[in-house]
């Protein structure tokens, strides 16, 4: 075969005190760069939002002026969640009077635990006729829009089927604040 | 005794078909990766358990943010320029209808409208815009009239999405006065958005998820 013989002739010495030119590897390291791959890889992963915002639906009743177009609740079915300042909330069963305010009128909050809203739903519900259940909920003019949606996300946690979203009334809104006042004393 | 030599293999491992694989993983994830676009008005939804995905288009949306002012944004560009024609022939403001057209969201009362959509689109921050009013103590809640607007310019054709967004530190009272404006103009039908949550194991809702059945959002 044919090759072109370089070392001979031309600038090139042989001898000691030559250097001969070393040939060095093509391979390069790459665990740095797969390093920073992966670095990259976990920042992009952690920064990436998965989730979408989602929708809760809401129906409102039509206003009406003509009493008889309202729906009735029955007593023994209605249970009355209000909403007051600082997360807090009250709730009653049936029809508050002023004989019963005290014993009827509890205070709860947004936790899942004993004292929480969800237990005394469940238990409302477990102790009435599916039908007659209605959750009226009376946000004061105190609460905020979370509370709000909590609650009716507490509807659908619960599966209530009937629930209404109502205006407090003056001696609702009252007793509230007083109540409040009781709560954060304790 | 003599051993057989057990050549010795070197610890250096080929690299580059790892390093392959790290950009790839590398380079889905950035081109995947959708940046949230700055918004204008800050918000922090609450959170709920509804499993329905937001409608991102053909949508009215009324904003809420913590300090309780009221914004309104649609993305249908026909509807708002029968709006802002509508409210130059009735109300006489005078309003660029380009300018409204390209407003990604209205937060003024309608005396202010013509100086708000003279402010240059990036400049528009909540905070610094005054919203549109809805407190009825402190004047009209204007947002009737908007809705009122919106109605007439989805004429005949049914609006599916109108969406509320509300921030978690916004009171009651405003929230009310939006629904109010809601249900003046026979809207009787909203969307709110929120951050998706899990359903809490062991309530009802999640055993009947469990027994597949489907629900009713």
């Amino acid at each position: 075969m044919a090759e072109l013989d370089t070392s001979s002739g031309g600038g090139h010495k042989k001898g000691p005190g030559v250097k001969k030119s070393k040939k060095l590897s093509t391979r390069v390291d790459l665990t740095p760069m797969v390093d920073l791959g992966f670095l990259l890889i976990t920042f992009f992963i952690f920064t990436t939002t998965m989730s979408q915002p989602t929708a809760m639906r809401l129906i409102l009743p039509k206003d009406t002026d003509k009493p008889e177009d309202q729906n009735k609740a029955k007593e023994s079915g209605a249970f009355t969640i209000l909403l007051g300042k600082d997360n807090h909330v009250f709730y009653y069963e049936g029809i508050l009077t002023t004989e019963n305010a005290s014993a009827n009128f509890k205070s709860a909050n947004f936790s899942s635990g004993d004292d929480g809203i969800r237990n005394a739903i469940l238990k409302k519900k477990a102790n009435t006729i599916e039908k007659d259940l209605v959750v009226v909920i009376k946000p004061s003019d105190e609460c905020t829009y979370k509370n709000v949606v909590d609650i009716l996300d507490e509807m659908s946690v619960n599966v209530i089927k009937r629930y209404a979203l109502v205006d407090i009334s003056d001696v609702e809104a009252k007793l509230v604040k007083a109540s409040e006042g009781a709560a954060t004393a304790k | 005794m003599a051993r057989p030599k057990i050549p010795r293999k070197s610890t250096n491992i080929d690299m580059t078909a790892m390093c392959d694989v790290a950009f790839l993983l590398l380079s889905f994830f950035i081109l995947t990766t959708k940046f949230k676009p700055a918004e204008a008005i800050t918000v922090a939804t609450p959170s709920s358990v509804a499993a329905k995905v937001a409608p991102d288009k053909d949508f009215v949306l009324v904003t809420l943010d913590k300090n309780g002012k009221v914004f309104l944004s649609m993305d249908d560009e026909q509807k708002k320029e029968f709006i802002a024609n509508t409210l130059n022939t009735t109300k006489n403001l005078g309003i660029d209808v380009n300018a409204f057209k390209k407003a990604g969201f209205i937060g003024a009362p309608f005396s202010q409208l013509k100086s708000f959509l003279q402010i240059p689109e990036e400049m528009r921050k909540g905070d610094a815009l005054p919203g549109i009013p809805t407190d009825t103590t402190k004047g009209s809640n204007e947002l009737v009239e908007w809705m009122r607007l919106v109605n007439e310019a989805y004429q005949g054709t049914k609006m599916k999405n109108l969406l509320l967004k509300g921030d978690n530190l916004a009171k009651y009272p405003a929230f009310k006065s939006i629904v109010d404006a809601f249900k003046k103009n026979d809207f009787l039908k909203f969307q709110m958005i929120t951050s998706p949550e899990s359903v809490p194991i062991g309530s009802e809702l999640w055993k009947n998820n469990q027994k597949g059945e489907k629900r009713e959002d």
